[in-house]
């Protein structure tokens, strides 16, 4: 799920003028560009950032959801959130093997998740306090992402968008099993309603900072457009976002929290408040209320799991050595 | 199913309600403890398998307490017998309620379970006089084939790994063994239902389950230990401490908020 903006990508590179102008016009053309095809550093650069960014979004948001797994209130919703929680775990493993065709290994991109030094979406970084926020997550958050990854289905990275087509269809599905539970609680008792107009009020403007920073101050979106890695810009996304959900909520009647919402007839979009971007900022750099906690958690996992993966790597060595060699391979 | 309630006295029906929550109760709580995991795995790929895995046991679980509602015939829903007993009503064995442990001790307890269960739902599925049951143990057996050879190869790979796994593998092994018994026991109302044909005797199946244990501890040089007096007391809704911890969440929501929909 959950591709956010890119934070802080570098695109700028070194090629020849002609290697580049080369390249454009592959790009122009809507070729794919493939694992072992000449790239501008830049481009790759960029792409491995972004895929690592998103691949860590889906494994660290396995956390906030999983805080509910266990108390989840009936049978069929129980089995539903594992499989959810599951499914962004195989996203995540798509996503680090895309990665991996521009040569950095999952080792890499865990350890500078770990360290600090990768970013994930913000959005992770706020705590999942009652139920409703499992639908308000599925509805809004995967919502959200889903403007950002439709577009990337059609990126030029070709393994990058092959990728995106399974998780699209995956995404969708739980952005409708989110809002399902969204309009469960809005038609029940008081008390759910009140739980679910309190989990929308609390994610609806992360929801909207997952498209990133305004485009006036996004540094590298131009260079990512015409590379056609990006399609649209973070505004024209957010906007897409608001559009498709503020009907939804109305629908099951809940209210956006936003007082300055409403709908402009002359652009035929909804004019809304600003975005607390002090807040976003202090989040994305690692003052957010969870963001301690998710890196702890991981790196707790990945620490705990070290005796597990060196153990499997021990008794494949073993194996491998009791293996007689094949006369063939030998040769 | 109407066609049980037909076919079995009331006096059977309360044996079968009780021997088949056995069994539906070891599933959910397997399947809770599985769910723990999500997110915590040694790996990517093991967060995927563990989830599965869960997925899977907490299926079994649903799909038997609806069963189990309607041969009640009290009009108990699947969450109703899930989340709303008390802790003295819940008869799981006391295996599959052990706490995770580390990836050595899940597991451990993953491959006992697998390597009864499989062979459990295959019989049943051959020879279960309820045809409802009969269907949820043909899917339940293959699941339960993929758990067996999960686990056990990765008791495999820890007790052949190196020397800190294979400590690891040995104790988790130490430390669950005394629980296998348990789940070989009849209790009366298990004794019915074994006598009525609804399900087959477990006991008959330890043969098979201590051949599938040994061959697996054999290539991961492992030893069973000796155990000299087994733990039971599930069955009777007697259970380790850490059960009441594990229901307090599981019922959570529904303790929290009675009678709402989800």
């Amino acid at each position: 799920m959950y591709s956010q903006g890119l934070i802080g990508a570098d695109s700028s590179t070194t090629e020849s003028e002609e290697f580049l102008a080369l390249f454009q016009a592959r790009i122009d053309r809507e070729e794919k560009i493939e694992p072992n095809d000449p790239m501008p550093e830049g481009y790759r650069r960029t792409l491995v950032r972004q895929i690592g960014q998103h691949a860590h979004s889906e494994i660290v948001g396995m956390l906030p959801e999983g805080n509910w797994i266990t108390r989840a209130p009936s049978l069929r919703r129980k089995i539903a959130l594992l499989a959810k929680v599951q499914d962004e775990g195989g996203h995540g493993l798509y996503l680090y093997s895309a990665a991996e065709t521009l040569g950095v290994s999952r080792e890499q991109m865990t350890a500078e998740l770990l360290s600090g030094k990768a970013k994930y979406s913000s959005i992770f970084n706020y705590p999942t306090l009652t139920w409703a926020d499992i639908g308000a997550i599925g509805w809004l958050v995967d919502g959200a992402a889903i403007m950002n990854q439709i577009p990337l289905c059609r990126c030029s990275y070709g393994p990058y968008a092959r990728a995106m087509i399974r998780v699209c269809k995956e995404e969708s599905f739980h952005q409708r099993q989110g809002y399902e539970i969204m309009m469960a609680l809005a038609r029940g008792s008081d008390e759910q309603k009140e739980m679910a107009q309190d989990a929308l009020n609390r994610w609806w403007w992360p929801s909207l900072m997952m498209f990133g920073p305004h485009d006036s101050e996004s540094a590298h979106g131009e260079q990512s457009m015409a590379w056609k890695i990006k399609r649209f810009s973070n505004d024209e996304l957010r906007q897409k976002f608001i559009t498709a959900t503020v009907p939804q909520a109305e629908f099951i009647g809940l209210t956006v929290p936003d007082p300055e919402l409403k709908w402009n007839e002359e652009t035929k979009l909804y004019d809304h408040g600003e975005i607390d971007w002090a807040e976003f900022k202090a989040v994305v750099s690692g003052n957010g209320m969870m963001n301690r906690d998710r890196i702890r958690d991981r790196t707790k996992a990945h620490d705990d799991g070290a005796w597990v993966r060196e153990a499997a790597l021990a008794h494949a060595a073993k194996r491998a050595a009791r293996q007689p060699i094949p006369q063939e391979a030998a040769e | 199913m109407a066609t049980a309630q037909a076919r079995a006295a009331p006096a059977g029906d309360d044996a079968a309600f009780r021997a088949l929550l056995e069994i539906a109760d070891d599933c959910l709580i397997l399947g809770h403890r599985l769910s723990e995991w999500c997110g915590h795995a040694p790996s990517l790929e093991e967060d995927l398998a563990l989830a599965n895995m869960g997925l899977d046991l907490l299926g079994q679980a649903r799909a038997l307490y609806a069963h189990l509602g309607e041969i009640e015939g009290k009009g108990r829903s699947e969450d109703d017998l899930a989340f709303l007993r008390r802790e003295r009503d819940y008869v799981n064995c006391l295996l599959v309620e052990r706490k995770n442990g580390d990836f050595a001790v899940t597991m451990a307890r993953q491959l006992y379970f697998a390597a009864f269960m499989q062979p459990f739902w295959r019989a049943v599925a051959a020879t279960s006089t309820d045809a409802a049951l009969a269907g949820i143990a043909a899917k339940a057996e293959k699941e339960m084939a993929y758990h067996l050879r999960h686990a056990g190869e990765w008791v495999i790979r820890l007790g052949d790994g190196t020397e800190e796994s294979a400590a690891r593998m040995q104790a988790a092994v130490d430390e669950l063994h005394r629980y296998t018994g348990e789940m070989f026991l009849a209790s009366p109302a298990r004794a019915r239902a074994i006598a009525d044909g609804l399900l087959p005797d477990a006991g008959s199946l330890r043969p098979e389950w201590e051949r599938t244990i040994a061959t697996v501890f054999a290539e991961a040089d492992l030893t069973a230990p000796e155990v000299r007096s087994a733990q039971k007391g599930g069955r009777d809704g007697i259970h380790g401490e850490d059960m009441g911890h594990l229901l307090a969440e599981l019922q959570f929501m529904q303790r929290a908020y009675p009678g709402q929909a989800w």
